[in-house]
């Protein structure tokens, strides 16, 4: 156990160091920052003097290093725009965008995985086909899309639910949560729904998949011969089974979820870690889009290593190696 | 054309037909076979693979799945016709009065249950035993199908078995329930050949005790010599022959037979050659007009091409259907 | 060719609405892009052809539509039917050119990958992987934001993210193919790997490769269109679908809606018809299922 956990542990750190390594190469090699900093009517020394501020009049590889081990105490220096440290700009926004992907997420999973196992179990019904049908075209709209024709609907035209923010906050466990308001949720539904529509039809494709793929089994039809009615074969036998495959890409798609909430919250102007990004890739402020990636990936890399943990704990043939 | 049933029948199945309609022709897997099997007897089911022998047995429970369907016939257990049972009837008596012993034991048993929850559930279906009483019946049957420390076992996952446990697991399942009738679609081709004697012994000494019945499906006609009463053997979704075994195997009527029995390597003569039936199963989409087994027949004459023949009694207890059945003593 | 007519794929196609509708949308838009200039009256980009008294006409069914412009027009008088042709040429385009590159290199470096073996096959799916691990949108975006907008950035930064999954398909057939006994032979015989390549591995590994292909061109349009939201995507003067959504995006909150609800219409007719005839092509490929 304790060897599989600092496998994985070392492995994280290798990709980890890997994306440092790429951010760090691209963002050096677009534009000079240098620029970002200085007033316009800055003298040559004066830029000069900015330059050697920012560590930009070093070589390449000295930068890295400079770059790693503040990373590595946690200084990821200020953004240009803000003039304040990039990581508590990213930090104070996370929430926001926490809550909605998991609004989302959960959004996703509680109307997919019912209807995916209706549409596996009885895949030639009418119902069921109009279901595919329907998760085809959630996987074929833009999500931006299907926002804006929701701002349209249900803001502009019918006015019913706000087209734009966040709704207000109450302070949980010291964090600013805007599910704990009623107008919380009524901002947060849009874009929540939006969001959610992309997992939702994946997810629903899955399940579906998984069921039909598990109805092949001999071990359905050895059920069925013990006497088992088509109803425990399916839940009882078939279910569990069948998702498997699901649970694999949960992790996907959460991570896809962080990713996408950067379009959704840039259109319903929803004050995440999202539309910061967005916002800092067209000021150019670079230490704030460091910080995005980074912690991201973090993210990205731990989710994957809980989604394998649970995995084994699914499926009794798995053991962690 | 057909014995008599009589008070001894468990199952009589008469004419049987189940088809499969696929887009490349209809494919008549069981095409008008017919049996009966008495009480605490055990039949053989004989014949190459794909003829169609597990569809019979599949047929027997109803567990025909599209673009399968049974056709005709009669499937009569103790005068009830299953083939006309309705999903609930025949759910009552699927693990019940009849059960079912796959050929692989890999896939047969659902990966993410424990063996005792999968033998468990045998017992909640069919009887009305409370928790202890089921627990204290799969621990004696797992025993009594040779797994030690059974308590132990119950608790463990399928792939914690070997393949030969797993098949003795699948066992006692399919005799918790006391079933009258038995239907084991290869139960040991799939396993090692040293494995294979002892699973035949097991089942064996299982029906033995408790007075089932058994149909035994299998290609293997050395595993059905050993095992089984009577013998009926199947080519192409028809049975060509049929009769006791000892009978069967001494004097095959049919060439096919013949050619079965042919083909068992002898073991007093290592170094002799393999005899093998020439030619290959016909498509059975396209049966060829005559007797199926015509083009592979050393016997073969004008009419077999012309007429399909019937079953005919060969003696009092053998039927054949052939044209020109072997007599005893002839060779080939 | 009435072979392929009595076949059972033409039977199976013949009967699946989902195959049948898919392929006429994909074939509506093939059309589309290739005619699509020639017919309609204006040229949305050739500023002489414009009249800034025309801005905001709706579509033609509402109050102030102009049979003109049958689905209205944009704040520069732009015919957004006219538009929607040419954007569709743009974003058909990069889909179509960003699939056949992320093929072609996908599956050289699973080949090479499969046959190579030891430290150049570690290396290369090493990448693979951690590539996988994070969603291609985020990995599109960040490779734009950092080489700027631009056609061909947009087409690098797709296939810098398409080629994975055509490099593991390709390897993982090549590895299982040169393991088989009769491609040991041959090698020992003294055949090239060229020969190996073209006669085992290719015709294995081609049907999941068609059905792959044509999925991705879909998700390359969803993703490009994304990234043009976003404004990193294609520049201002060759607007794909996407980039016509964004900008009808600021003025929907006065209700003028027709200007970025058609595009996307237009797309999502676009992806929904590759992905029904793909699915369609899945189910008919796929040996397992017969």
């Amino acid at each position: 156990m304790l060897g599989y956990l600092l496998k994985r542990l070392i492995q994280m750190a290798l990709v980890l160091w890997v994306v440092s390594l790429v951010v760090f190469l691209m963002m050096s090699f677009t534009g000079d920052p240098v620029f970002m900093i200085v007033p316009i009517d800055a003298t040559d020394a004066e830029i000069a003097q900015a330059r050697r501020i920012l560590g930009l009049d070093q070589s390449l590889p000295v930068q890295y290093w400079i770059f790693i081990t503040s990373l590595l105490q946690g200084d990821f220096g200020q953004s240009y725009v803000f003039r304040q440290p990039a990581m508590t700009l990213i930090l104070e926004r996370m929430p926001a965008t926490i809550e909605m992907v998991v609004v989302a997420m959960v959004l996703a999973v509680v109307v997919a995985i019912p209807l995916g196992v209706y549409a596996g179990a009885n895949p030639n019904g009418r119902l069921s086909r109009m279901i595919m049908a329907g998760s085809l075209l959630g996987i074929s709209l833009p999500g931006f899309w299907v926002g804006m024709v929701l701002i349209y609907l249900f803001a502009v035209h019918w006015g019913i639910f706000p087209s734009s923010g966040r709704g207000d906050t109450a302070e949980v466990f010291g964090l600013r949560v805007s599910l704990a308001t009623w107008d919380g949720w009524h901002h947060i539904a849009l874009p929540a729904i939006t969001l959610s529509l992309g997992t939702m039809a994946i997810l629903l494709r899955m399940t579906r998949a998984g069921m039909m793929e598990v109805a092949r089994q001999d071990y359905m039809k050895f059920a069925r011969a013990k006497g088992a009615t088509r109803h425990d074969v399916l839940y009882k036998h078939g279910l569990k089974n069948a998702l498997i495959p699901v649970v694999t890409i949960f992790g996907l798609q959460l991570g896809d979820l962080i990713a996408f909430a950067t379009i959704t919250e840039t259109i319903f102007s929803w004050p995440g870690m999202g539309k910061l990004l967005i916002d800092s890739i067209y000021r150019a402020d670079r230490p704030v889009i460091v910080v995005y990636l980074m912690l991201v990936a973090l993210i990205f890399v731990v989710i994957n290593f809980l989604v394998d943990i649970v995995y084994t704990l699914i499926d009794p043939r798995i053991t962690l190696k | 054309m057909m014995a008599t049933a009589t008070d001894n029948t468990l199952l009589d199945v008469r004419d049987l037909r189940t088809y499969f309609h696929t887009f490349s022709g209809t494919v008549k897997a069981v095409n008008g076979v017919s049996f009966q099997i008495g009480k605490g007897e055990v039949m053989g089911l004989v014949g190459e693979s794909g003829g169609g022998k597990s569809v019979v047995g599949f047929s027997i429970l109803g567990l025909i799945d599209s673009p399968g369907q049974i056709m005709g016939g009669e499937i009569l257990l103790n005068g009830e016709d299953l083939a006309q049972a309705g999903e609930e009837r025949l759910r009552q008596i699927r693990g019940r009065e009849i059960s079912m012993v796959f050929q692989d034991p890999m896939t047969s048993l659902n990966p993410l249950h424990t063996v005792g929850q999968q033998m468990d559930e045998v017992l909640r279906l069919h009887t009305d035993l409370d928790a202890d009483a089921r627990h204290r019946a799969c621990v004696e049957m797992l025993e009594s199908v040779g797994i030690s420390r059974a308590a132990e076992r119950l608790s463990a996952y399928p792939h914690q078995f070997s393949g030969g446990m797993r098949q003795r697991v699948v066992i006692a399942i399919a005799m918790l329930a006391r079933p009258r009738l038995i239907i084991a679609d290869e139960p040991t081709t799939a396993l090692d050949v040293t494995i294979q004697s002892q699973i035949l012994k097991l089942m064996r000494r299982q029906i033995a005790e408790k007075g089932a019945s058994m149909i035994l499906i299998t290609h293997d006609l050395a595993v059905v010599s050993e095992m089984a009463d009577h013998i009926t053997v199947l080519y192409c979704g028809k049975v060509v022959e049929r009769g006791r075994t000892r009978d069967l195997i001494e004097a095959p009527a049919h060439p096919y037979t013949r050619g079965l029995i042919d083909s068992i390597p002898d073991p007093a003569n290592p170094h002799a050659r393999l005899k093998q039936i020439p030619g290959t199963v016909p498509d059975i989409r396209n049966l060829p007009k005559g007797c199926n087994f015509r083009d592979r027949c050393p016997r073969a004459q004008a009419r077999c091409a012309e007429e399909e023949p019937e079953l005919h009694p060969q003696n009092a207890a053998q039927w054949a259907a052939c044209h020109y059945p072997l007599q005893p003593g002839d060779s080939a | 060719m009435t072979g392929f007519f009595q076949s059972e794929f033409f039977h199976n196609y013949s009967r699946s609405a989902s195959a049948i509708i898919g392929s006429a949308l994909m074939l509506t838009f093939a059309v589309a892009v290739i005619a699509g200039p020639f017919l309609v009256a204006q040229n949305p980009y050739d500023i002489a052809a414009l009249n800034l008294m025309d801005s905001y006409k709706p579509p033609v069914w509402l109050d102030g539509g102009d049979p003109q412009f049958p689905l209205g027009t944009d704040g520069q008088g732009r015919d957004v039917w006219a538009s929607i042709l040419y954007g569709a040429r743009i974003s058909v385009f990069i889909g179509l050119v960003a699939m056949i590159a992320s093929c072609t290199i996908g599956t050289l470096l699973g080949l090479i990958a499969g046959f190579y073996g030891g430290i150049v096959d570690s290396v290369i799916m090493r990448i693979a992987d951690i590539q996988l691990s994070f969603p291609s949108i985020l990995i599109a975006l960040f490779l734009m934001s950092a080489v700027g907008t631009g056609v061909d950035k947009v087409l690098i930064a797709l296939t810098a993210v398409g080629w994975v999954v055509y490099a593991r398909t390709v390897r993982g057939s090549t590895l299982s193919e040169i393991k088989k006994e009769y491609v040991q032979a041959a090698k020992v015989a003294g055949l090239p790997n060229t020969a190996i390549i073209r006669k085992h591995v290719l015709p294995n590994v081609l049907t999941p490769l068609i059905v792959i292909a044509t999925i991705q061109v879909g998700t390359f349009v969803l993703i490009e269109a994304s990234l043009s939201f976003l404004g990193v995507g294609v520049p201002i003067t060759q607007p794909s679908l996407g980039l016509l959504i964004k900008n009808g995006f600021d003025v929907l909150f006065s209700g003028l809606w027709w200007t970025s609800v058609f595009p996307g219409v237009a797309i999502m007719m676009l992806v929904f018809g590759i992905n029904l005839f793909g699915d369609f092509l899945r189910d008919e490929l796929n040996p397992r299922l017969k």
